[in-house]
């Protein structure tokens, strides 16, 4: 579960990112979250994620309390939480299946889970086959899958995709969230920050508007 | 961290020595230099300490008669010397004596050929019972009226304590300047490291590899810098030691000097510079890795 409650973000010069933010997202659930650019999305995401502390509020994700929570205790918090970047942020040098795998190795998985989980990963996003590619050899939709499959491996509770379709076509950006809706239906919460509304308006989801620093709207697609 | 994990984080940190080979090679080279430097000081100050030691332990000292005293005087001083407690032996040797054992010793009678005897003292040379109150025992000597002057090896090895002194402080000080620049340099090699793989490093932390694991490969790669760089260093040390040693010995001016064998430093010098080594290695890999850490 991820809550916030009535977190303020100031950044040194009293620039405040965000202004009293309150939302809880549920295990399970997939939700947007839009905004223009500015609005405090980046924020939401580095205060999930760990980069950051809250001026005051709290932040709690998958257990554990961010406003108090400790350095060495955050590679903990980031297992329970895998993210997905615009820029896919995948290493060139390594194949599709080496890229999977280090996201397990670094976390100090046996080879042997390794050997067994990175297949299967790989063939839910679609990417059997093209294991022994490099991310150069494929194209940006299946970079993005790259990068979703790699968010994946660890088992998190809930995955943040910041921007995923901001780098791909209509087309492309439709199959990455359906991609993200079938591993919703799997039980990991997903919560997705866009700025693209059109996009949005294809799913019958959860849409949280932010603007400015604070949540302007917290609805069902379709509802007013 | 796991175990298992160990064979994979020195892959790691080996493959961080090659992939950037000639700032790597730069830093063994400098912690090479810099230990093999620090070690020549080391060996000095031993010699030093092992040649202070020996001198210590002679308890001979040579008593010069003053030239005022005639034969028969001079000889009669003897008895004066064994009534001192602490004299077990006296052996009067004449001026005539001396001059013969000086040329012996040094083997070159050309080069003493305008000394004559009478230019030499009367002398005794003195064996002590107990070297712990040599000092006191030369004061008794000095007080002898008709003694000249009393030369014990204590006072040559005052000089070489002072020596020793300023060769420990240089030591240190040199070791000090050189052990630093060996972590910048590796700081620096490592940190070249780190640079490249910021990517890597930034999608470790962002899948919850912990700092442990993030920073070891690079601590690996510091610490085998220094470590090896410890093990040539110290073998180039023995083979430059043995060979200036062996050097030293056949020079004529030089061959009443005795030098350690190398073999009895061998365990200290492995012991500092192994030390010395991994210290510089994994300080400058600790450090060199901080900085991607933070958040």
């Amino acid at each position: 579960m991820i809550e916030f409650a009535n977190v303020v973000m100031e950044y040194s010069g009293n620039t405040q990112a965000l202004r009293g933010v309150s939302m809880q997202i549920d295990d399970g659930e997939f939700v947007f979250l839009v905004g223009p650019s500015g609005s405090g999305k980046s924020t939401i995401m580095k205060l999930i994620s760990g980069e950051l502390k809250p001026t005051s509020g709290y932040v709690h994700v998958n257990g554990y309390e961010l406003d108090r929570i400790r350095r060495r205790e955050k590679p903990y918090l980031r297992r329970t939480v895998g993210v997905i970047f615009q820029d896919f942020r995948l290493i060139e040098n390594m194949t599709v299946y080496e890229n999977v795998a280090f996201a397990m190795r670094v976390v100090g998985a046996k080879r042997r889970e390794i050997k067994a989980r990175v297949p299967y990963v790989l063939k839910l996003v679609g990417l059997e086959g093209k294991q022994h590619r490099h991310p150069n050899e494929i194209s940006g939709g299946e970079q993005q899958r790259l990068a979703i499959a790699r968010a994946l491996v660890n088992n998190p509770s809930a995955i943040i995709a910041d921007e995923p379709t901001g780098n791909l076509d209509p087309a492309r950006s439709l199959e990455i969230m359906r991609l993200l809706q079938e591993i919703n239906k799997l039980g990991t919460t997903v919560l997705v920050v866009t700025h693209q509304h059109e996009l949005v308006q294809h799913f019958n989801n959860r849409v949280i508007v932010i603007s400015n620093g604070r949540v302007v709207k917290d609805r069902m697609v379709g509802e007013a | 961290m796991r175990i298992n994990n160990i064979p994979y984080l020195l892959k790691e940190g080996i493959r961080g020595l090659f992939a950037h080979g000639f700032q790597s090679a730069s830093a063994f080279a400098v912690t090479v230099f810099s230990l093999l430097v620090t070690g020549a000081f080391i060996c000095l100050a031993f010699n030093i300490n092992v040649m202070v030691d020996d001198l210590n332990k002679t308890n001979e000292v040579v008593v010069y008669v003053s030239d005022t005293l005639k034969d028969e005087e001079a000889r009669s001083l003897g008895t004066q010397i064994s009534n001192i407690p602490n004299v077990q032996d006296r052996k009067f040797v004449t001026r005539e004596q001396a001059l013969k054992e000086f040329i012996e010793k040094n083997g070159d009678k050309d080069a003493f050929a305008g000394v004559e005897a009478s230019d030499l003292r009367h002398r005794y040379v003195v064996t002590l019972e107990d070297n712990s109150i040599i000092m006191e025992t030369v004061r008794q000597l000095e007080a002898i009226k008709g003694v000249d002057k009393v030369s014990a090896a204590f006072e040559l090895a005052k000089g070489f304590s002072t020596i020793k002194e300023i060769v420990i402080a240089a030591s240190i000080f040199i070791a000090a300047v050189l052990m630093f620049v060996t972590l910048v340099i590796i700081f620096n090699t490592v940190r070249l490291a780190t640079h490249e793989r910021k990517e890597e490093i930034a999608i470790m932390r962002m899948v919850g590899a912990t700092n442990g694991f993030i920073r070891c490969p690079f601590v690996v790669e510091g610490m085998t810098l220094g470590f090896t760089g410890a093990v040539v260093a110290l073998g180039a040390e023995w083979v430059l030691y043995d060979a200036i040693v062996e050097k030293v010995q056949t020079m004529d001016t030089l061959e009443m000097l005795h030098f350690v064998p190398f073999r009895e430093m061998l365990g200290m010098l492995a012991v500092i510079f192994a030390v010395a080594g991994l210290f510089v290695g994994i300080v400058g890999g600790w450090i060199s890795i901080r900085k991607y850490l933070k958040v």
